[in-house]
């Protein structure tokens, strides 16, 4: 009833095209960018924006970033946490350098600067895949972690060994640094996230996004058809690692304001990879979902059982989030193999006839 | 240039100024490489079998591990703790059959992988919920003391992990080839349509060879638990095991055992000779980088099946 396309005729191949061809859905996205950008920002205070929604932004880049490549490309990785470090280090290291360049324009280079890493690590997809895959890419999460630990010149042979972000302003306006106020870092990481997702979204339907399903879904097929492997899969890395490198350096500049390796280990690359689980993947929509689900889940459980009476202790509720975590992904590989996104498309099929079955 | 000197001469010089060191290290290296080895073991019989990659092998050792101490805390002697557990490991592998791998039948390989690292993660949590998450010392009685011979230094917690190891290997490649059930097992990793066709259970078949990775973990466990303390980084050690696996293959038992001497003793020499030169602590990713490398020339393995696939 609320939900249906009938009577929507479209008389151009424009209109066809449309990344959302059906009315209902331009409207609901309208509606979610209006709370995202105006409803939230009125209302939100500076715990809401630290704890839940800046983080929520940045790992939904960086889980798109990863769906590239592992939903979409059906390349396992678990380096996500390297191709972020190297962002960030990257913008760190760009401004310092270069004070006056344009803050923002040193985040999209550094996001090259990770697509550049990338294409070397993606170059062992050629010939292995898989779990052999993977256990290559962990390779490039141990190997760039100690590299940046190691070589002072990565964070400028700081006594601490971490890296700050330095205060950078744009229009007059504080973006990065410790002056920046929350609001103005909510508006990056949100408008680095709506214009990557509307890149990712455009990129998936179109012809790169298709040679990706077709290597993913059966390689030597895709080779027959004319599809070169090695450029496609090698693309996958490097968009891939773009995405992360951007959210690596948001998460520092615009999230934690400094940070050492640490933040960056394999943990952050599994967290990232259960995104795109449970969220779905092979789905832009299901990346972003799937990063509210993980950033609200632990929040939830820190403040729900005590608020109904049931005090936990902190060491605990900890071990009963890792033990939710696994179940949950488990549940959802059993249940539901294709996320939360599927379960979305489920609702709005109901929504087609819903109330009136008939 | 002196960065080269470093890399290219001076260890080099260092090798041939004390060959008795030299041998040291290598031995210390083979005999860590057989701690590894134990891990890969468990992760190679359940490919095998199942052709899952269980990435919960980490987390089961851990489990095993802290399930043992616990039990040991409460006043439980040694030879019925090892036992008891042992007994909670089959349970688990029957619970794991029965929640899990049953509902995932004709999965591809990739989604497989991820539900061990739920699992990895309940198994993890679990443990740590029911016996806490403090560094415990565990002390069965294996004796942890360093002596000398022929002037070279040996402890002999290392020789008795490599003992247990021998025997662990050889018990299993008897069990593999001269029982019923082993010649089943080898069966179903030849080819599971086969095997079902010719009435083999694929069900119990699974159970069984959870339970035995699940009795590898707790060796493992065992002995890793008494060199290094149980405690949560044991689970890291299931991240160590993987290039090991690379580099002797998924599917070959022997394969598990000399990779992880390989990189046991590339870990170590690298460290002591070259580690100085790159500012230390290359332990941790030289691992990767062998089986990186390792990986571009012969994706299989050293004793893995050859696989031809020209994409």
């Amino acid at each position: 009833m609320f939900y249906r396309e009938a009577g929507q005729f479209k008389n151009t191949y424009h209109a066809d095209q449309a990344i959302f061809p059906i009315i209902q859905d331009r409207w609901f996205m309208a509606l979610v960018l209006l709370v995202a950008f105006v409803v939230i920002p009125l209302w939100a205070n500076e715990y809401w924006f630290q704890a839940v929604l800046i983080p929520l932004y940045i790992y939904a880049i960086a889980a798109i970033g990863l769906n590239i490549l592992t939903g979409y490309a059906g390349q396992v990785s678990l380096g996500t946490g390297a191709f972020m470090a190297i962002g960030a280090y990257a913008t760190y290291k760009l401004c310092t350098a270069f004070p006056d360049l344009n803050i923002l324009i040193v985040f999209v280079i550094s996001g090259f600067f990770a697509a550049g890493v990338g294409i070397v690590f993606g170059i062992p997809s050629l010939r292995i895949k898989g779990f052999y895959l993977a256990v290559a890419t962990l390779a490039a999460q141990f190997f760039i972690l100690w590299l940046f630990n190691k070589v002072g010149w990565f964070y400028n042979n700081n006594p601490s060994g971490t890296i700050t972000a330095p205060p950078r302003e744009l229009f007059g306006i504080m973006i990065t640094g410790p002056e920046a106020h929350a609001l103005t870092r909510y508006y990056v990481s949100l408008g680095f996230l709506s214009v990557m997702a509307l890149a990712a979204k455009n990129l998936v339907r179109g012809r790169v996004g298709r040679s990706w399903m077709a290597i993913r879904d059966m390689d030597i097929a895709a080779e027959i058809i004319g599809i070169e492997p090695l450029k496609t899969k090698l693309m996958a890395f490097a968009i891939s690692s773009f995405y992360c490198g951007v959210a690596g350096a948001l998460f520092i500049f615009c999230w934690l304001g400094s940070a050492e390796t640490e933040a960056f280990d394999i943990f952050l690359s599994f967290q990232i990879m259960f995104m795109i689980i449970i969220g779905g993947l092979g789905s832009i929509m299901g990346s972003i979902m799937g990063a509210a689900f993980i950033t609200l889940l632990p929040i939830f459980l820190t403040n729900v059982p005590p608020m109904i009476g049931i005090p936990i202790a902190t060491d605990l509720s900890k071990h009963i989030e890792e033990i939710i975590f696994g179940v949950l992904i488990v549940f959802f590989l059993i249940a539901e193999p294709h996320g939360l996104a599927r379960l979305w498309q489920i609702a709005k099929e109901k929504l087609r006839q819903w109330p009136f079955p008939y | 240039m002196e960065f080269m000197e470093n890399v290219f001469v001076l260890p080099f010089l260092d090798i041939a100024d004390s060959p008795v060191f030299f041998l040291e290290v290598i031995i210390s290296g083979l005999l860590s490489g057989v701690m590894y080895s134990l891990v890969a073991l468990g992760f190679v019989l359940i490919f095998k079998a199942s052709g899952v990659f269980n990435f919960a092998q980490g987390a089961m050792v851990l489990f095993a591990a802290l399930t043992l101490v616990g039990l040991m805390e409460q006043g439980v002697p040694v030879v019925i703790a090892i036992l008891l557990t042992a007994l909670l490991m089959v349970v688990l592998a029957i619970l794991i059959e029965h929640m899990m791998l049953r509902h995932l039948v004709n999965q591809e390989g990739i989604i497989l992988f991820m539900a061990t690292i739920g699992l990895n993660f309940i198994l993890e949590g679990v443990g740590q919920i029911a016996w806490g998450s403090d560094v415990k010392k565990l002390d069965i009685g294996i004796p942890d003391q360093s002596f000398e011979y022929a002037g070279m230094l040996f402890n002999t917690l290392d020789l008795s992990a490599a003992l247990i190891a021998a025997i662990m290997v050889t018990t299993l490649a008897l069990f593999f080839q001269y029982t019923g059930t082993g010649r089943a097992l080898r069966a179903v990793a030849d080819d599971h349509q086969a095997a079902l066709s010719v009435g083999i259970p694929l069900k119990s078949i699974w159970i069984i060879v959870w339970s035995v990775a699940g009795l590898v973990a707790l060796v493992a466990g065992i002995l890793w638990g008494t060199k290094v303390g149980v405690q949560f980084s044991l689970v890291l050690i299931a991240l160590k095991a993987l290039p090991v696996l690379i580099l002797g293959g998924f599917t070959s038992v022997p394969g598990a055992i000399i990779g992880g001497l390989i990189i046991g003793v590339g870990e170590k020499v690298v460290e002591v000779y070259w580690g100085p030169a790159f500012g230390g602590a290359i332990e941790g990713w030289f691992a990767y980088m062998l089986a990186l490398a390792f990986l571009m020339f012969r994706p299989q393995g050293l004793f893995g099946e050859k696989i031809i696939e020209r994409v």
